[in-house]
Order: C-alpha cells, then structure tokens, then sequence
C-alpha cells in the first residue's frame, strides 16, 4: 500500500530547494548557484516568476544595488535572465503543502503531488497584508474594500479599476505608491490616513506621491467607521490623540466608493511553523543564525518572510547571504549567543550568531530619535559604537560588525541598544 | 432563469433563508410545481449565514413550546440529513458553565427543563472534571449537553435549496416581492422580475415577514430586531476549547449569552452580542461590541488572545416581543385566518436553524390540506459536498490531478482551496456567481488572507471561464459591484 501510495507521487532531489520566487528567492537561488550550488530549484504559487515585484510598476527598485533606479519588473529580470543563464529550475502555479521530516517538501501542481527532498531548504515566502479586521474597524461590509496590494495586482496585473474616489487608510510604501497610480488612472484620491504622527513610508514617497500630486496627508487620523450595505459610501474619519482615542467632535463623513488598506504586512510563516521553525514573536518571522539558518538545521529563512524590508536592496544583501550559507550547511557551531534587543531597539536580525566573523545587522527601533547613537555590549563592555544621522521606527537600521571568536567564547548573549543623546 | 409560461404555481415561498430553503427541499419530495423568491443574489444571505451554527438539544425552550418541539425533532434528523444531503456536522456537544454557587443554581433549573424536554445525556460536572476536558476553562460547575452540535449554517442552507433546484425547485434570485394581492383562489405576485400567480403562499421572509403579511392584511403583530455581533478566530487558536462554551443564560432579552462555539472549520466564533434596533437591515458591527465580545469571552476563557480575530459579522434575530418585556415570544406557524393559502413564519428566531427541517414538515402537512401531495418517483439527492481536496488522502489527491489538472491548482492558499472547487462552486445550480457564493460554498477567501491572494485568480475565473464582464462582478448582492471598467481594454505590449 505504501509502496503504492509512492508511486502516486513525482519524487525529486535537489540540493536547494527555495520556497518563493520572489525577490529574495530569486537573490538567494542567483547567489546560491554563484556559491557552487547546482541542483537549485525555485517553486512558487503563481504563475510567473517576480513575486510581488511583478506588480510594482514604479521604480526606485535596486538603486543602492545597481545604482540605477529600477522598475519591479526590470528588477526582477534582472535576477530572472542570470538564474535562466544558470539553469535554476522554476516550478510556477506549484504550491507547497508542508515541510515534512528530512527536508522533504510535498508540493503540488497541475501535473501531480510531488516529493522533493532537498539537502538544504530557504524559506522564501514573503508577506501578506494585514486586513481591515487585523485593526477591527467596525461598520458595514460592503464591496470596494481592498488592501493596497491587492488594488495594486488589479490594476497592474489586468487593468481593472477598482474605484472611483478612493480613501487610503496608513500611508506604508504601497499606500502611497497606490495613491499616485490611482491618480495616474483618473481616480479621485481624496486623502492618505495615517494614525502615526508622520508617515510610515519612506520620506521620498510622500513627496513623489503625494505631495506632488496634492493628495492630502491627514496624520494623527484614522478611519472610524465604514459605511454601505452594497458598495462602499462613505468613511467616517477622526483625528486622535497621544493614546489613540478618537477626538469628540473630529469625526468627519468622507464620501467615497472605495477604501484602500495600507495596513502593514505580516510574514507568511505558517510553512515555517508546521515545520518545527522558531517564530520570533516581535518580527514574525523564524529566528535565524548570522548564516540564515533556522533553529531547524538545513532549513533558511530570508526575505519579507523573515522580516519585513523597507527596501529590496537591502532584503537581496540578506538574501544572498542565505542563499550563501545554505549550501555551506556544515557549520561548526564554536557557539550559541543570543543577541539581546537592548534599550530603544525593537528587534534586531540576527538573533543568534554562531559562528564568528563579519556580520550583517539589521534592526528597527522603538521610537523616533533626534541624535541616536547605537551600541553593542558584550560582557558589560561596548564592543561598538555607532553615531547614527537619525531614527525612526519606519526605517530599518543596518551594520556591519566583525564578531570575534573571544566574544562568542567570552558570553551567552550580546546585547544591541540605542539612546537619544 | 424561467420561462415565460411558467408563471403559476403551486406554491410560491418569499425567502430563501434557511426556512424556505427547508420548506422548498421538503416540498420538492411532491409533484408540485414550486417558486423561491429570493431578494439577495444567493440564499443565505441573511440570518441564516450569520449565527453561531449550532444544532441545539432543545433545554432552552419552555416544555411545550414551539421553539422545544421544533428544536427537539430538528435535533433527531440532523445526522440523518447530514449524511444524506453531505454537509458536515459534528456533535461537539455543550458545556454551560456556571462561575459560582449562584449561578449553578441556574444550570441546575436547565437541567430540569432539559429533562422535561426528554433530553437524554444531560450531566451537572464538577469544575475540576470540565478542566480535564476543556483545559482553559475554568469554571465551578457545567452542565453538560452531549446532543448539541455544529454545522456550518450557510453550507446547511445551500445544500437544501440546491437540492431543491436539482428537483426543479425555481429559486429567483435578487427578486424582490413588491406587492400580493389575493384575487378568489390565487395569488398575484409582482416581482421587480415579472408577475407570478400561486395557490399557496409560504411567508418565510424571516426579518421582514411582517412587510409580506402587511402586503394582503393588517398584521397582528411586530417585529422587534435585535443584532448579534461575532467575531471570527483565526484558525491557530483552534485548540482553545472542543466544545462549545456558554454562559448562564442572562435573564433578561431571552438569549443564550455570548457563547464561544468552535465551527466546523476549525475557527472559533465569539457572540452573539443582544442589541434591539430599529433598522431591520441595519448589519453593521460597533467597536463597542466587538470590546464586549472579547471581554465576555475572557470571562470564559482568560487566555483568550488579543487580535485574534480574523473577520466580524453580525445577524439579525426576529423578535417579536421587545426588549421591555423580556424578549421571549414562541414561533407562529400558521395559516392566515383573514387570507386562506397564506402560510406564514413568523418569529423563527433561534433555535430556528436546529427547526428548520421539522417546521418543514409542519408546512408540509398544511400545505396537504389544500392540496393533495403525490410523492416524485425521480427525487433526486445531490450530495453538497463530499470532503474537501485538502482532506482526502494522497493517493485521492493524485488521482484527481491525474484525471482533471485543475485540482492541482491551489486558488486559495489560506485554505488550500483548488481551481476545481472555485469552478465546481461558481457553477452551482442556483446560479449564484458572487464572490460570497464562491466563499460560503468551497471557502476560497474565508481564511486569515481574507482574500488577499485569491481574490484575483477568482475574478479571472468568473471572466474568463464564465464570461461575466468585470463590471457585473459582484461581491454579494446586486448593487455590491466590485469594479469600475477597465483602466485600458488592450494589454500593451
């Protein structure tokens, strides 16, 4: 019967297998193959390669990297003509269903259920938007509520309109973005709502975004009430105080068709977890080692599924090094440390290091900082000691640092923190 | 949908909730020619989709009642349809938790009526015995109610009136009945989708039966509605309770509490809340509730975690006592005494889904006094729904694959929902073709996502494989359009 059941299946072996052919799967199967890997393969649901970058239209994609300001698409090519060259093997409209024992993925497609085994896995999933009902705004549930990014799949993807007078509530990267591409199509873009004294996305989409368009911005306000019993009406919005409770008397009826969530994003880990992967409960993402790695040995983690990246510059120097380390598995781990997020920090990636060497740090801090200075304690003596131009939670931090082997010998954690000086 | 002779009818039922659903699947036994009309643009629309979907034992209702006998006889034939018409249940059975001494009193009178209702099963447990079941609650005592259960009431009433149609049942979906009048033995019907003729009329338009009745006579009653809020769990927390958890009922409005129910799918539903209002079509959720819920919950369960939920809803009960007086009112099923062949249901509140198939068959005995019932010799039973992809085995699966590949193509990946069970829903034999009717019927977009991925290969699939234009895509009523045109009709190159 086993025997069977077997036959039923397409078995596979590879030595990488990457789940998400998005940017950071792309990156990390690209570097993978640059690092000696042969036998890569990269399966994704949909049925083209790119990911999400398939439907950013805009540009400003692989400026730090190439220098050059690219669009989602030629980004993506980018990555997609040098994995082709290198005869990475896609499997698209392939979904996988779990991460069994022994890095066997059980996948599916038109053609069949399929087992591969792989010697070394990275997660490459990405993210998901977070919902109206991620913030519980009450009301009606009528139709023309969408996240941005699924607004953005609509328009981009297939051409459909998905409104008329369009309200934006949290001005993230994709509000924003959305907010011009709406105006560009003949949309009335009435407002961005933001319930954060300043903006989430990057400083330089508000102003190619909305500023130059006149889109208004309206901080310190958030969307009270959804009201239509078919299509969308009208949303109710109210400006709000220190603790985010509404203002009586703020409330104001704006009349619309259409309600744009830029929410935020949450990564994509429910493989990760019915995997045996430890989730860090701040970033959502696995808990990884400097190299990438999971606290599953042989399965990587990398990308919006890891944590959430303002930009994709900065997700592909991470990825890479996943795709990297992954075929390096046989690390000699001198050590376990656990870096500690300290004073001001909110999380910091990686979490644990074992292994000594350079290495890439990324964080995200509590709150906006005016003159931050970022340390790094070991044993109750600073280690490093950066001056930072500015922080704010909206942008991540990255550093560079070499860890000694005396350090990782010396104690059982390190610990990252910031102070406003 | 109906040809344009096909105007008289036997009997014409005004709702297809889960009450003329039932009454439509029920007649539909009988050589009868038959009509739904339905306002919505799939049935379910209303109070039949938003409750807790829970099969009641039948210890709630005074011994006697309507509400009792109703419930209790549902109760009994529930398995037996379940099997029959293919949509799941699960006898999770019910523990109502008393926190103290005081509150056991009450459990101790509901066992009492429970055993006059000829309940069997019933058990008063000791909180440290409902811990070893239920680990995260904690409570003094429960009574235990082994014969209550969970279905998931939108796939119930689906099930009924798509058998329905198989028997050649009419559903009219988003017709809406805008006058009666009775003329010697026939009814007129005006429809803002034609004018039909019937013998009988069955008044089953939940909410607003009194509108109906009011269209032929003064009616002698009035409906008081009353919103209940949910919230919906995601799906990891599952494992936070096996049966269903419910208060002490509170005295007042005559409901059960905010309960937690598991559901078949593997969410867990917090509500209902208990709010009178006076717009009967007034669905909207309230932060204010939502806050209630979630702290009503924490009574029962502490551990219960902040954003937990997934999505909310609300239904509307049809109460026709107010608030003032208490709330209880038994159901009234009956034929007009002013209007002979008007047939109306007034009042099924709950337990009115666990009622449902035993009213059924009340309407259909008075429905046999008019009209002498022959039974169809070629009654046919479709099975709503065998088990999902996701649940059959792997050798199923490829087998499945192997014969049609639009089962290897996941749509919705929350649920891993395939191309084939979205195709399989947006053809189902009512016609109904919404995002909803796709979501109620294989659950593509019910999960954490709450559509995010698969919305766009679903409105490809409604395009491209049913060539609806893009402007006539709709999200779950008539009105409810999703898009506006095309940003430009030729792909560039």
């Amino acid at each position: 019967m086993a025997e069977l059941e077997r036959k039923k299946m397409i078995n596979l072996n590879v030595d990488i297998a990457i789940i998400g052919g998005g940017p950071a799967g792309l990156a990390a199967a690209v570097s993978a193959y640059e690092n000696g890997a042969k036998n890569i393969i990269v399966l994704d649901r949909n049925g083209w390669i790119g990911g999400i970058l398939t439907q950013c239209i805009h540009d400003g994609f692989g400026v730090e990297e190439t220098g050059i300001s690219l669009t989602g698409p030629e980004y993506a090519d980018m990555y997609i003509k040098k994995s082709q060259k290198y005869g990475i093997k896609f499997m698209n409209e392939t979904m996988v269903l779990q991460i069994g024992r022994n890095k066997t993925i059980r996948a599916i497609n038109k053609k069949g259920l399929f087992d591969i085994k792989a010697k070394s896995i990275i997660l490459a999933m990405g993210c998901r938007e977070k919902t109206r009902w991620s913030v519980l705004i009450p009301g009606d549930r009528p139709s023309g509520i969408y996240t941005a990014g699924v607004a953005q799949a609509f328009i981009n993807l297939y051409n459909i309109m998905v409104g008329k007078n369009v309200v934006i509530l949290g001005s993230g990267d994709i509000g924003l973005i959305m907010a011009r591409r709406l105006k560009f199509e003949g949309a009335n873009v009435i407002g961005v709502v933001e319930i954060l004294p300043h903006a989430s996305g990057l400083p330089r989409n508000v102003v190619q975004c909305l500023d130059d368009y006149d889109i208004p911005l309206y901080l310190n306000h958030t969307v009270t009430y959804i009201k239509g019993r078919e299509r969308l009406e009208c949303v109710t919005i109210a400006q709000i105080d220190e603790k985010r409770n509404i203002i009586k008397g703020t409330e104001r009826e704006i009349k619309c068709d259409t309600l744009l969530l830029s929410l935020g994003l949450i990564p994509e880990n429910e493989l990760s977890m019915k995997a045996g992967v430890e989730i860090d409960k701040v970033t959502g993402g696995p808990i990884v080692s400097q190299s990438f790695e999971t606290t599953v040995p042989g399965i990587f983690a990398c990308g919006n599924c890891l944590q959430v990246y303002d930009t994709v510059d900065l997700l592909a120097i991470d990825a890479k090094k996943a795709g990297e380390y992954a075929l390096n598995k046989t690390i000699t781990q001198d050590k376990n440390i656990t870096i500690q997020a300290g004073e001001g920090v909110r999380y910091v990636i990686p979490q644990i290091i074992n292994k000594p060497g350079k290495i890439h740090f990324t964080l995200r801090v509590e709150k906006k900082m005016k003159t931050p200075m970022l340390h790094v304690i070991s044993d109750k003596k600073k280690i490093f000691k950066k001056k930072l131009p500015w922080a704010n939670p909206a942008n991540m931090i990255d550093f560079y640092l070499d860890i000694s082997k005396e350090i990782i010998n010396n104690k059982d954690s390190i610990e990252v923190s910031l102070n406003d000086k | 949908m109906i040809h344009r002779q096909m105007k008289n009818f036997h009997i014409a039922i005004i709702g297809g909730g889960v009450i003329g659903s039932a009454i439509a699947w029920e007649l539909s036994k009988y050589k009868l020619n038959i009509v739904v009309f339905e306002k919505s643009s799939d049935v379910a629309s209303g109070t039949s989709k938003a409750n807790s979907g829970v099969i009641h034992s039948g210890i709630n209702s005074p011994t006697g009642s309507l509400k009792a006998r109703f419930c209790i006889e549902g109760n009994k034939i529930f398995q037996n349809l379940s099997d029959k018409l293919g949509f799941q249940l699960k006898w999770v059975g019910k523990y109502i938790v008393a926190k103290n001494k005081e509150e056991s009193k009450e459990i101790v009178k509901l066992k009492r009526v429970g055993i006059n209702n000829g309940i069997s099963g019933l058990e008063i447990i000791d909180g440290k015995d409902v811990k070893s079941k239920e680990p995260n609650i904690s409570c003094y005592k429960a009574l235990w109610v082994p014969t209550a259960g969970i279905i998931l009431p939108y796939s119930f009433t689906i099930s009924l009136a798509e058998n329905a149609v198989e028997n050649n049942v009419n559903f009219m979906l988003e017709t809406e009945v805008l006058d009666l009048q009775k003329k010697k033995d026939t009814f007129f019907i005006k429809t803002n989708n034609g004018d039909f003729q019937s013998q009988i009329l069955v008044n089953s338009a939940g909410i607003n039966c009194r509108d109906i009745v009011s269209m032929l006579e003064e009616p002698d009653f009035n409906v008081y509605p009353c919103r209940g809020e949910y919230l919906v769990l995601d799906k990891k927390y599952s494992n936070l309770i096996n049966s269903m958890i419910y208060p002490v009922p509170p005295k007042r409005l005559d409901v059960l509490g905010i309960h937690i129910t598991p559901t078949i799918e593997g969410n867990i539903l917090l509500g209902p809340s208990a709010e009178y209002i006076d717009d009967p079509l007034d669905k909207r959720t309230t932060k204010k509730m939502m806050k209630t819920l979630f702290d009503k919950a924490k009574e029962l369960i502490p551990s219960l975690p902040d954003n937990s939920a997934i999505n909310a809803y609300s239904g509307i009960r049809c109460k026709l006592v107010f608030k003032e007086k208490g709330g209880w009112s038994d159901y009234r099923m009956e034929e007009s005494k002013k209007t002979p062949g008007l047939i109306n249901l007034i009042g099924i509140e709950s337990p009115g889904l666990t009622a449902a198939p035993a009213i059924a068959k009340e309407i259909t005995k008075i429905v046999s006094k008019s009209i002498k019932l022959k039974v169809k010799e070629n009654f046919k039973t479709l099975k709503f729904q065998n088990k999902r992809f996701s649940e059959l085995s792997t050798k199923e699966q490829s087998n499945l694959i192997r014969n049609d590949e639009s089962w290897g193509r996941i749509i919705c990946r929350c649920e891993n929902i395939t191309e084939h069970e979205v195709i399989k829903a947006l053809s189902n034999p009512l016609g109904a073709q919404t995002l909803s009717s796709v979501k109620f019927r294989c659950r593509a977009g019910m999960g954490r996502c709450q559509g995010g991925f698969c919305t766009q290969h679903i409105v490809r699939i409604i395009e491209e494989k049913f060539k609806i234009n893009i402007n006539k895509i709709k999200l779950k009523s008539k009105n409810s359009n999703l898009f506006y045109g095309r940003t430009r009709e030729k792909e560039d190159d």
